[in-house]
């Protein structure tokens, strides 16, 4: 037995150093090594702090950091005080389960498609401003309001938290499965505490513990994003990750020196981000306790509760609206300001020869299929495993595995680029998938793991009596029982993979097409009808998945409603 | 030993031969086919990528070469490729065959060595270009091109305007201040990162600055103050009054095309005098808007595409290369209906037949006719570009 542990424990640190710390932190040597003047290709050959000089001359790095920061911190903060309000008012008088199901083309569009939505619903021309315009004001040149872009980052929040919200209620909801929320919600109301105080005082502290990595990515993500802060974001001067992608990708090629040296600092920012909040989960908890033992029934915090339940509503609902708004650009051919819908509309954008959407769409689909099924596989690998030798792998090396979600892609994927071009596996469908993995793999995991622990054993227990071998558990037992999450995290890890820019570009070679690389260079045009094509692609394929992974159980379990995965 | 030198000799002179040999036309029509081009060229124009695809059609029929585009959201994409594989010590067999590329960006391949050539003279189809040296088929942003990149369209900087809501468009750098002071929030230009919102500062530094011969030196510490004084004092009044008090800027002109279609905006700019033109036959701007340029001229240019050095298909490029330059596809180029990008030929060395290619094109209301363009401007060196835009951060960023 102990003999299997170690040969467990040393497998599953294999496939975590090989298929996703060593490409990591090799990338980040390779992307380091610039930063500190080694780039021998451009003659750069000795060691010097010139590249980090020259990031800090920038004009504006300061209010670029700054900007990150405070952009970073607040997405992510308000994300999470929404989502627990929406929680807290919401919770038991809606299904979580069905809410679920709701979200699901919110969690399914990509940031990128979402961001332009979004761009076109409030920009001073965009959809609001029309419809006021033409049956309001009658006004025929847009209000002169700073609503896009502006140099705050107020855009490029609200943009954040249109796709964090939803992110957020979906963890939470999977997190509220491992806790007995009806009980101890009747027992708070039964003390006379307010239902919403009670959440917030009971529920939320053990929800919590559960999604602190899912709240440490997404922090990581919003201090990092390139995509959304390009379209929402203040442009003079940018946020950092802008800055550094500017830098990568300027005519000077001596500009590469200080790019990495952006991409470095980059790294630091999020690493002292989570440490920030890591502090300031201490500094809350300490508060919180002695706020707890006051004991206050709080219920003239309900409103506020309510006010962010609100916000939380407004927030999906303009979600939806900026994802409707891009189907309706696809049918566009003219759409001036001032009127309501599009004056001429057309099929045009949405034929093959125009718009050639047809490879980036194949590749997109066989890429996300093919990124799943093998992270899947890795994942029941990597459990079963733990399952057999009887023991969790430990702390450390489960933690690496979410290294990808952590460290900011901008500071490795320039040096994986160069590994692979050594290797002379760059811009092949392969390496592409590869890089996809990396990505895909740790969110199966976060989707999988907790369902396949929370198991019931019992199960397990009276096939092996049966006499059936582990392999047949897995197969006949274990594997049916786990059919929802398994879709569901084929679902997540499908749509992770359909989202993924800069290492589809950075590894493709730029030879690999995909939805998403098309429609990031496309919104260089401005063009929203091309783009509004690929965008509801985009959108439609994660929740065409998302959709199969409800209806499938549904289905396959017709008659056994004990697994068909709802509540009751 | 001299046997030793004796073998040396003939084994280079037999390689010279085969060198020789490999530049006969015939022979890299022959290598070329089959060969599969990757066209690294910017991907945000829907018409050049039906063009580019177009392009690919007719070098598979006639040639056997296929073209494949990477569509890139910034050009230096793939500078920055082929560097990394040079770093990476890849020195064929590279993946970028053929750049669509311009002045800082050929100037940096050039300069670290990165490209393939000179190949243009050896094109069958460079008879029809104007190749003397101070030619704008010559000169790369004053970066002598040396036959390492060939001509595929014309730039030209305009100015495209609404006359719905413009009247009489200004036609002078002072004129716009004016216009744009009686008009707060109705201008504005491309972030200056971006190659557009650089070429508009040039645009008003050749007509603000008191002696534009200037500019064909390399900026210096000495020359730089003087020349641009001007400049800023006229900016620092302009921009206050520009779109969004100049806080920030669309980040690409195409961005700035979609502000002016949302009416956001009154005027955009362009290197691509027939780019309003076709617009709006592709519902993109509005009927009324038109096309100019100022009194004193404007900056011109030409595209060019490149070869890296380590291109695994340099035969298929040059094929490609070549076709570009053909005068039917220059005619289907200049088409606005298809792409409305000026040729870049030498009329006087085209035959009659050739000539009419051009005259049987569509015409636009909107399309400039080549007197309306007015006087062609030298680009400033490629230094005055560099210190402009790292000035202009220094002064205007928050």
């Amino acid at each position: 037995m102990t003999a299997q542990r170690q040969i467990l424990g040393r497998a599953a640190i294999l496939v975590v150093a090989v298929f996703l710390l060593v490409p990591i932190l090799v990338g980040f040597y390779e992307t380091a090594l610039p930063a500190i003047g080694l780039l021998p290709a451009i003659g750069a050959d000795h060691l010097s702090f010139e590249p980090i000089r020259k990031l800090l001359a920038i004009p504006g790095i300061e209010t670029s950091v700054r900007l990150s920061l405070v952009t970073g911190f607040a997405a992510t903060f308000l994300s999470l005080l929404l989502a627990i309000s929406f929680c807290a008012a919401l919770h038991g008088r809606i299904g979580l389960g069905r809410a679920g199901r709701w979200l699901s083309p919110l969690l399914a569009a990509p940031h990128a498609a979402m961001a332009l939505g979004i761009a076109f619903l409030i920009a001073p021309s965009g959809w609001f401003s029309r419809l006021v315009a033409e049956y309001l004001t009658g006004a025929t040149i847009p209000p002169q309001l700073m609503t896009v872009n502006d140099p705050m980052g107020l855009a490029l929040i609200g943009g954040l938290l249109v796709k964090e919200v939803p992110f957020f209620l979906l963890v939470i909801a999977a997190a509220l499965n491992q806790i007995a929320v009806a009980q101890q919600l009747a027992i708070g109301r039964s003390l006379g505490y307010g239902r919403g105080v009670v959440w917030i005082k009971v529920i939320f502290p053990q929800v919590y513990a559960q999604i602190r990595l899912p709240v440490y990515a997404v922090l990581a993500f919003s201090l990092s994003v390139v995509d959304v802060a390009m379209i929402l974001g203040p442009s003079n001067p940018p946020v950092l990750s802008v800055v550094a992608t500017r830098l990568f990708q300027a005519a000077n090629i001596d500009m590469l020196l200080p790019a990495s040296a952006a991409a470095m600092l980059q790294t630091l920012l999020v690493v002292l981000g989570i440490g920030i909040w890591w502090i300031g989960e201490r500094l809350l908890a300490a508060v919180a306790r002695a706020v707890l033992r006051r004991g206050g029934r709080g219920v003239g915090s309900e409103p506020l509760i309510r006010l962010g339940a609100g916000l939380s509503l407004l927030l999906l609902g303009s979600g939806f609206l900026a994802l409707f708004s891009l189907l309706v650009w696809s049918f566009t051919f003219r759409w001036p300001f001032t009127e309501a819908l599009p004056s001429v509309w057309t099929g045009a954008n949405w034929s093959l020869t125009s718009s050639g959407w047809l490879t980036p769409f194949l590749n997109t689909v066989t890429l996300g299929v093919s990124a799943t099924l093998l992270s899947l596989a890795l994942a029941i690998l990597w459990l079963e495993g733990e399952d057999r030798s009887g023991r969790r792998v430990g702390g450390i090396t489960s933690s690496l595995l979410y290294l990808p979600l952590l460290v900011p892609q901008i500071g490795f994927l320039y040096g994986l680029q160069l590994v692979f071009l050594r290797l002379d596996l760059d811009g092949t469908w392969h390496a592409v998938l590869w890089g996809h993995v990396l990505f895909v793999f740790p969110y199966v995991m976060l989707a999988l793991s907790d369902p396949w622990r929370a198991m019931d054993r019992r199960y397990l227990r009276a096939a092996a009596a049966l006499g059936s071998s582990p392999t047949r558990v897995l197969l006949v037992v274990k594997l049916p029982i786990l059919l929802r999450p398994l879709m569901v995290a084929a679902a997540i890890g499908f749509s992770v993979s359909v989202a993924q820019y800069l290492p589809t570009l950075f590894i493709g070679a730029g030879r690999v097409t995909t939805l998403t690389t098309e429609a990031v260079a496309l919104s260089s045009s401005g063009d929203r009808r091309v783009v509004g094509v690929y965008a509801t692609l985009q959108a439609m394929l994660p929740m065409l998945i998302y959709s199969l992974a409800f209806i499938l159980p549904r289905i396959v379990y017709a008659d056994r409603r004990a697994l068909k995965g709802d509540p009751a | 030993m001299r046997s030793i030198a004796l073998l040396a000799s003939i084994g280079l002179a037999l390689s010279a031969t085969s060198a020789l040999a490999a530049d006969t036309w015939e022979d890299t029509l022959a290598k070329a086919r089959g060969q599969t081009v990757y066209w690294n060229a910017w991907g945000g124009d829907d018409r050049t990528n039906a063009f580019i695809a177009w392009v690919g059609e007719e070098t598979e029929k006639r040639y056997g070469v296929s073209v494949e585009q990477v569509k890139l959201s910034d050009t230096a994409e793939a500078v920055t490729r082929v560097l990394a594989e040079k770093a990476a010590g890849k020195t064929e067999g590279g993946s970028v065959d053929l750049i669509w590329i311009n002045g800082p960006n050929f100037l940096s391949m050039k300069e670290n060595g990165l490209l393939h050539g000179p190949f243009v003279e050896g094109l069958p189809n460079a008879r029809y270009l104007d190749l003397s040296p101070a030619s704008a088929a010559s000169v790369d942003f004053t970066v002598p091109v040396e036959g390492l990149e060939s001509p595929w369209r014309l730039a030209k900087f305009v100015f495209n305007y609404d006359s719905a809501r413009v009247s009489e468009p200004p036609r002078s750098m002072p004129a716009l201040l004016d216009w744009a002071k009686a008009n707060p929030g109705r201008f504005t230009h491309p972030q200056v990162s971006n190659f557009m919102g650089a070429t508009f500062l040039k645009q008003a530094l050749v007509e603000l600055t008191p002696d534009a011969s200037v500019l064909q030196q390399p900026a210096t510490d000495e020359n730089f103050e003087a020349a641009t004084a001007p400049l800023w004092a006229w900016y620092d009044a302009l921009r206050p009054n520009l779109w969004q008090q100049g806080q920030t800027y669309p980040e690409s002109p195409a961005i700035q095309q979609r502000l002016l279609n949302d009416a956001e905006i009154d005027f955009t700019m362009s290197f691509d005098p027939a780019s309003a033109a076709a617009a709006i036959a592709e519902g993109d701007l509005p009927e009324t808007v038109r096309t100019y340029t100022t009194d004193i001229g404007a900056i011109g240019n030409i595209s060019f595409v490149a070869i890296p050095f380590n291109a695994a298909n340099r035969e298929g490029a040059e094929v490609v290369a070549n076709f570009l330059l053909e005068p039917e596809t220059q005619a289907r180029a200049q088409d606005i209906t298809v792409l409305g990008s000026f040729s870049v030929l030498d009329e006087t060395k085209l035959s009659d037949e050739q000539k009419a290619l051009f005259t049987a094109l569509p015409t636009s209301e909107a399309l400039p006719t080549n007197e309306e363009l007015g006087k062609t401007l030298l680009e400033p060196h490629a230094s005055w570009m560099t210190r402009l835009t790292e000035e202009w951060a220094r002064r205007y960023t928050n």
